[in-house]
């Protein structure tokens, strides 16, 4: 089974975050990114556990910058195979989308996995943009997934509750939580990541479809209101003609 | 203008954040919805009482198989002429839209919390809701998902026109083999009230204070990560970084510390109450009304005071 994962980047959560040039770029100085957690928790290791069981190869993509090596070594040390990097810095999802589409066409994968979001834009929307530009269908969020030949069984989580769903492939998969046990890289694959292939592939020049003109931070909350533990009724009270929310 | 909404009618009713798509949508311009699914005319009709001029339904399907949907809207885009397209940002529309924005080149804006600005932008939550970003469409058409929750459905006009409709939505690659929804839950992304326990419920035996409370509310429930990889309560309870990401208009935290990465799926709730024995707890930072208490006790007193409330009123 020839297997894509999409790896990226993210702040780590614990990240402050600010802007600098009036707003409207993201402050990038002492923020320490890992990789996009949905991505290394679930959709590398279904890629490698997938592999384990039915042979095959692991190839990571990412489109971004040098400065996105130290997650893609990561990735290999978990156990990728190989990694590819797209030369643009990714600035619009659906960017990123044309651009891996535009790399993976011609490769013949049977299955591109990715994590269902990523945390800082949060916007769960590359997947179902490679699935269109690829033609496959794709299963989003999906929580556990095996393969029996051409045909894949997964189990999709859908409003209020769960879906299972059997699809041939090539597809296109989003991976949520359940789809995998996360792995810790050792110190041998880490050693072996540094020999493992990362190439550095031109970007096709994709357009931006949509720009972040400005951001702006949440107003400062006001402080707690505390209730009395033994006055209920008064809590009630504010939820009702307060905060008007029951 | 000419503005299309997709919404799900596949179940037996149709649920808010549809109304809400429809009530964002009327604040742009003249909005036809496109449907598939098994909602009858009558059901569809209403949508007009927010704002909808014209409901299109294909009756040629059911379900929700994202590349039959992205077919039937873009054939609803092409013969309406609508340049923007409006989405409920829940789990079919994160689905969808994406494939539609390739489909049609249209730029997507994924979580959208307002309605355009004047200057075209749409506001949308960027870092786990610890910021926003204002979002500009490059292309001729754009999308706009709506974050569910965010505006409020608003119901003045009067029914809309329904009319039968071929979308070309083709076969579908994907075979449902089997559907699990637990029984009378409400489902989480589109809870209005939210319920949620933490690891100070001490165990699964007590989750009837949290169960109750819902209840008497009619709140969705939630937890907190621990609580879930315990089972004490099932994964899709389970609300944060790594779960599920929601934005009620109540949330009810029992017992939950608010560590960061659980107050980034629960930040953009418009209320937030908490219930702790510390007061040094970090939800209480982010909490608009707070209780330094035993959620034991604090809990069934909140339930009676509701119980006693909804008598009244
Ligand atoms: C990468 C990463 C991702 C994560 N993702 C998530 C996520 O998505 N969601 C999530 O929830 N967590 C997540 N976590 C875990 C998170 O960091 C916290 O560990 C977790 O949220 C703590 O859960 P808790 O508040 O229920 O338990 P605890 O931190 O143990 O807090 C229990 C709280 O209950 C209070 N308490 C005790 N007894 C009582 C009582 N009788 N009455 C009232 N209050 C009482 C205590 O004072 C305490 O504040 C993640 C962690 C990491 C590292
Ligand atoms: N720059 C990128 N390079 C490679 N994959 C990406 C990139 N950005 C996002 N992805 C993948 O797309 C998924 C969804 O991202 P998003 O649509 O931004 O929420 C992520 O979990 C990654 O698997």
């Amino acid at each position: 089974m020839k297997i894509l994962v999409c790896i990226s980047k993210a702040p780590d959560t614990t990240t402050k975050i600010s802007f600098t040039d009036g707003d409207t770029k993201f402050d990038e100085s002492g923020v320490k990114y890992i990789v996009n957690p949905y991505d290394e928790w679930y959709a590398l290791v279904k890629g490698i556990e997938l592999k384990e069981a039915h042979g095959g190869s692991v190839t990571t993509v990412t489109v971004g910058t040098a400065e996105d090596d130290a997650t893609i070594r990561k990735a290999l040390a978990i156990g990728a195979d190989d990694a590819v990097r797209i030369d643009v810095k990714a600035e619009d999802a659906g960017q990123v989308a044309a651009e891996i589409s535009n790399y993976a066409k011609s490769e013949g994968y049977d299955l591109v996995l990715l994590g269902k979001e990523t945390i800082d834009y949060n916007g769960s929307q590359v997947g179902g943009m490679i699935a269109e530009h690829l033609d496959m269908p794709f299963i989003s969020l999906a929580e556990s997934m095996e393969v029996d030949g051409n045909t894949a069984t997964l189990d999709k989580e859908i409003i209020g509750g769960v879906q299972t769903v059997e699809a041939d492939l090539p597809l296109v998969v989003s991976c949520a939580k359940g789809m995998a046990e996360q792995r810790i890289p050792n110190m041998r694959g880490i050693m072996a990541a540094r020999k493992k292939p990362l190439k550095v592939v031109d970007a096709s020049g994709a357009a931006l479809q949509t720009t972040f003109v400005k951001y702006a931070l949440p107003a400062p909350k006001s402080a707690v209101k505390l209730i009395d533990p033994n006055n209920m009724d008064e809590l009630v009270e504010l939820l009702h003609n307060e905060a008007k929310v029951i | 203008m000419s503005v299309l909404v997709y919404i799900n009618s596949n179940s037996d009713k149709i649920a808010k954040n549809a109304f809400e798509a429809v009530t964002y949508a009327s604040k742009i311009g003249d909005v036809t919805v496109v449907t598939n699914g098994k909602a009858d005319d009558t059901m569809l009709a209403e949508l007009g009482k927010y704002g909808a001029n014209k409901v299109l339904v294909d009756r040629s399907f059911e379900g929700i198989d994202e590349q039959q949907i992205t077919r039937m809207v873009a054939t609803a885009a092409e013969s309406t002429g609508a340049k923007t397209i409006v989405f409920s940002n829940d789990l079919i529309g994160k689905a969808v839209a994406p494939r539609l924005s390739v489909k049609l080149n249209a730029g997507l804006v994924a979580g959208a919390t307002d309605v355009p600005k004047e200057d075209g932008t749409v506001a949308v939550n960027v870092f786990s809701g610890k910021a926003h970003g204002f979002v500009k469409v490059n292309t001729e058409k754009q999308i706009i998902a709506l974050l569910p929750n965010s505006i409020q459905p608003e119901a003045s006009g009067s029914e809309a026109n329904v009319e039968e409709f071929s979308g070309n939505a083709g076969e579908t690659k994907v075979k449902v083999k089997d559907i699990k929804k637990p029984e009378g839950d409400i489902p989480l992304p589109e809870a209005e009230l939210v319920v949620s326990g933490g690891r100070g419920l001490k165990g699964p035996e007590n989750w009837n204070l949290i169960t109750d409370l819902a209840e008497a509310l009619g709140a969705g429930t939630a937890c907190s990560r621990p609580v879930a990889d315990s089972d004490w309560r099932p994964h899709h309870e389970h609300v944060g970084q790594t779960g599920v990401a929601i934005s009620p208009n109540l949330y009810i935290a029992a017992g939950i510390s608010g560590a960061i990465q659980h107050l980034a799926g629960v930040n953009r709730s418009k209320v937030i109450v908490v219930i702790n024995t510390d007061e040094e707890a970090p939800f209480f930072k982010a909490a608009d009304y707070g209780v330094v208490g035993d959620a034991f006790e604090v809990l069934p007193k909140l339930t009676e005071a509701v119980k006693k409330f909804k008598a009244s009123n």
